[in-house]
């Protein structure tokens, strides 16, 4: 018996990976060029990420796109999980299923008509477009996608569990707080997580939404690329691919620790 | 059939166990004029969409009392015990506790706790924080806390368990956790959805009896929904059975079992043969019946019997008919000749199913009493079948 990936899958999976990484790994490695021609490698150097620090614009852009990921992410996932909780728990109220398709619709909706349709709004509202504009705009977008992780999870859950608790004289909202939400808690979570990634990399709704003093990150990196790539931005690039990527490792290594420790008590 | 536990309680306890006994077989409130109901369940209607899952259920349940909700799945039993835990609403009628109407108060608020029949612990949360959660909800102070749930762990001997969650239990000691959670607060009332349906055969037999002493000593009333005759049988004081949202029958265990109202409950609790005969004349106490397919005739006791020319169904359970291979003397009353169609052997008891003339079938049932028989009876044999005038029983419905 041969033991391990055949040749075949080998293969497979060598392309796959150069199909999706090979570019990131590009933009790591120019981020890191001493020269200033994109194409030419002219020697290991970090001076890019020096020149970051001093590169106002750049660092007002990050502060931005971070505060309207915090905000919106947040606002969007309690919004998101009360749709949730309306979906999943309201009982088949009149409109069920329209609600539940018009959860869903954004998800598919094309980016650029939503922000149109946010700028049309914003524009009638007399709206000083920037940074609640932004703000209000993510939180829109990305509460669909929380109400769906969220929704999947909470239809999984016994029920039984929130009526064992109410029969144990927990009021309905204590039910919910002491034994749903702990329970439901890593969909919330990831629901959050969504949100905030969706809402750093958002290009298309931020540029309809926003107004001046509002730039976000993903704008900036636009509109520098239009005049041409810079080392710069590989290292303003790099700099977020290593914030994401510590973000993911720290949130499987807490997932596995737990369930190992989980397993240990199991024998203990 | 049920075994006692298989470890013998130590001497003091087998002494209640004794007084269990005496005090169960004299317990009947539901006869006295005099007593008042825990429970009442006046005309209660529930309906889903255009079906009825309860219709027009009166019903009594009095202090002290172990009552058995019993029927086939969809029978409505569960519905009912669920209004009673405020899950659902009623549609027509209403319940009293403790002579107060129930209506509006939500399940949080009503002194009745229920075991479910998925247990419904909370993953998240220690045997012990699963069993203080009820406490804490009636801000009840640490100490008291604390003391409630030692007594609790002891009580269901889980006390080397207390810091272990649900997942890390097995289905029994998770059936412990789910009552001792259930009874802590002390209820007035436990309703018990289905306790036993998770278990194994073994470890059910032995809970139903743990479960009976177990409300005897907390002295409180249960209410158990159960599709499994034997475990209402075992441990309930009083049995409904249900069929498509009504009861069609309340009484004793012995009483549903060997009085039932009509062919369904007959042939619900246990095995029963049907005949369906005409009632030829009466001489007190004495009817004597015809078989409407095969002629034979049936001497039995005219309880209830109503007068001659009405078609009534002869009921009678395959334990009360004797088996032979030699015909029966020429006293014996109701004699049926058939022949041997199926043997189904169980160990303790052999099923024997004959064949009379005419194609009916007859379920006669012997328990293997002796463990060599000098001549078995075999597939194919000649038998004869036989019971005695106070075995039948006569059904009307």
């Amino acid at each position: 018996m041969r033991r391990g990936p055949s040749w075949f899958n080998l293969v497979s999976l060598t392309v796959g990976f150069a199909f999706l990484y090979l570019p990131i790994v590009l933009l790591v490695a120019w981020s890191f060029n001493a020269s200033r021609l994109v194409t030419v490698w002219g020697g290991f150097s970090t001076k890019w990420y020096v020149a970051l620090l001093s590169d106002q614009q750049l660092l007002d852009a990050a502060w931005v796109t971070l505060r309207v990921g915090l905000l919106s992410a947040t606002v969007a996932t309690v919004l998101g999980t009360l749709a949730a909780i309306a979906l999943a728990r309201g009982g088949r109220f009149r409109g069920h299923t329209l609600f539940s398709g018009m959860i869903y619709a954004p998800l598919v909706m094309p980016e650029v008509i939503m922000g149109l349709a946010l700028l049309l709004l914003f524009v009638a509202l007399r709206f000083d477009r920037g940074f609640w504009t932004v703000t209000l705009a993510h939180t829109t977008l990305t509460l669909s996608y929380v109400a769906v992780v969220v929704h999947s999870r909470l239809i999984t859950f016994d029920r039984a569990l929130e009526e064992a608790a109410q029969d144990l004289g927990a009021t309905p909202a204590r039910a919910f707080m002491s034994v749903t939400l702990p329970n439901i808690f890593p969909a919330v979570l990831a629901g959050w997580m969504l949100a905030f990634t969706l809402s750093l990399d958002d290009l298309v709704i931020a540029s309809f939404a926003s107004g001046p003093g509002a730039t976000t990150l993903p704008m900036r990196i636009y509109s520098q690329v239009r005049l041409g790539v810079t080392p710069e931005i590989n290292a303003v690039c790099t700099i977020l691919i290593a914030i994401v990527a510590t973000g993911v490792i720290i949130w499987s290594l807490a997932m596995k620790w737990r369930s190992a420790g989980a397993a240990r008590q199991a024998l203990a | 059939m049920s075994r006692p536990p298989t470890v013998k309680p130590p001497r003091s306890e087998a002494g209640r166990r004794l007084n269990i006994g005496a005090v169960r077989s004299s317990f009947a409130p539901w006869n006295d004029p005099d007593a008042t109901p825990l429970v009442r369940f006046e005309g209660v209607t529930k309906r889903f969409g255009d079906q009825t899952a309860v219709r027009d259920v009166s019903l009594d349940i009095y202090p002290g009392e172990f009552f058995a909700l019993l029927g086939p799945s969809g029978c409505g039993k569960t519905t009912l015990m669920r209004m009673l835990a405020g899950f659902e609403s009623l549609d027509a009628g209403r319940i009293t506790l403790a002579g107060e109407d129930l209506a509006g108060a939500p399940p949080h608020r009503r002194p009745v706790n229920m075991m479910f029949q998925s247990y419904a612990l909370f993953p998240h949360m220690t045997v012990e924080q699963n069993i203080a959660f009820g406490l804490k909800q009636d801000g009840m102070d640490r100490k008291a806390i604390d003391a409630r749930v030692a007594e609790m762990l002891a009580l269901v001997k889980l006390e080397a368990f207390a810091r272990r969650k649900p997942d890390q239990l097995s289905g029994g000691q998770k059936q412990r956790v789910a009552l001792a959670r259930a009874v802590a607060r002390k209820p007035t009332m436990l309703l018990l959805d289905e306790p036993l349906g998770a278990l194994d055969k073994k470890l059910r037999e032995e809970t139903q009896f743990e479960l009976m002493d177990l409300q005897v000593q907390l002295g409180m009333t249960f209410l158990i929904v159960t599709h499994d005759q034997e475990e209402a049988m075992v441990m309930a004081d009083r049995i409904a059975v249900m069929r498509e949202g009504e009861i069609v029958q309340i009484g004793r265990p012995e009483e549903v079992y060997e009085s039932p109202a009509n062919r369904y409950v007959a042939a619900f609790l246990g095995d029963v043969n049907l005949f369906e005969t005409t009632v030829e004349a009466i001489a007190h106490p004495m009817a004597h019946l015809t078989a409407t397919e095969t002629d034979a005739g049936f001497y039995v006791l005219d309880d209830d019997c109503p007068a001659a020319g009405a078609t009534v169904w002869l009921a009678v359970r395959p334990e009360k008919m004797r088996i032979s291979l030699d015909p029966p003397s020429a006293d014996v009353k109701n004699v049926l000749a058939g022949e041997i169609w199926d043997i189904g052997y169980t160990g303790d008891w052999t099923n024997y199913i004959v064949e009379l003339p005419g194609g009916t079938l007859v379920r006669v049932a012997r328990a293997n009493d002796r463990r060599v028989v000098e001549r078995p009876i075999d597939w194919d044999d000649k038998v004869w079948v036989s019971f005695d005038p106070d075995a039948g029983v006569v059904l009307t419905s």
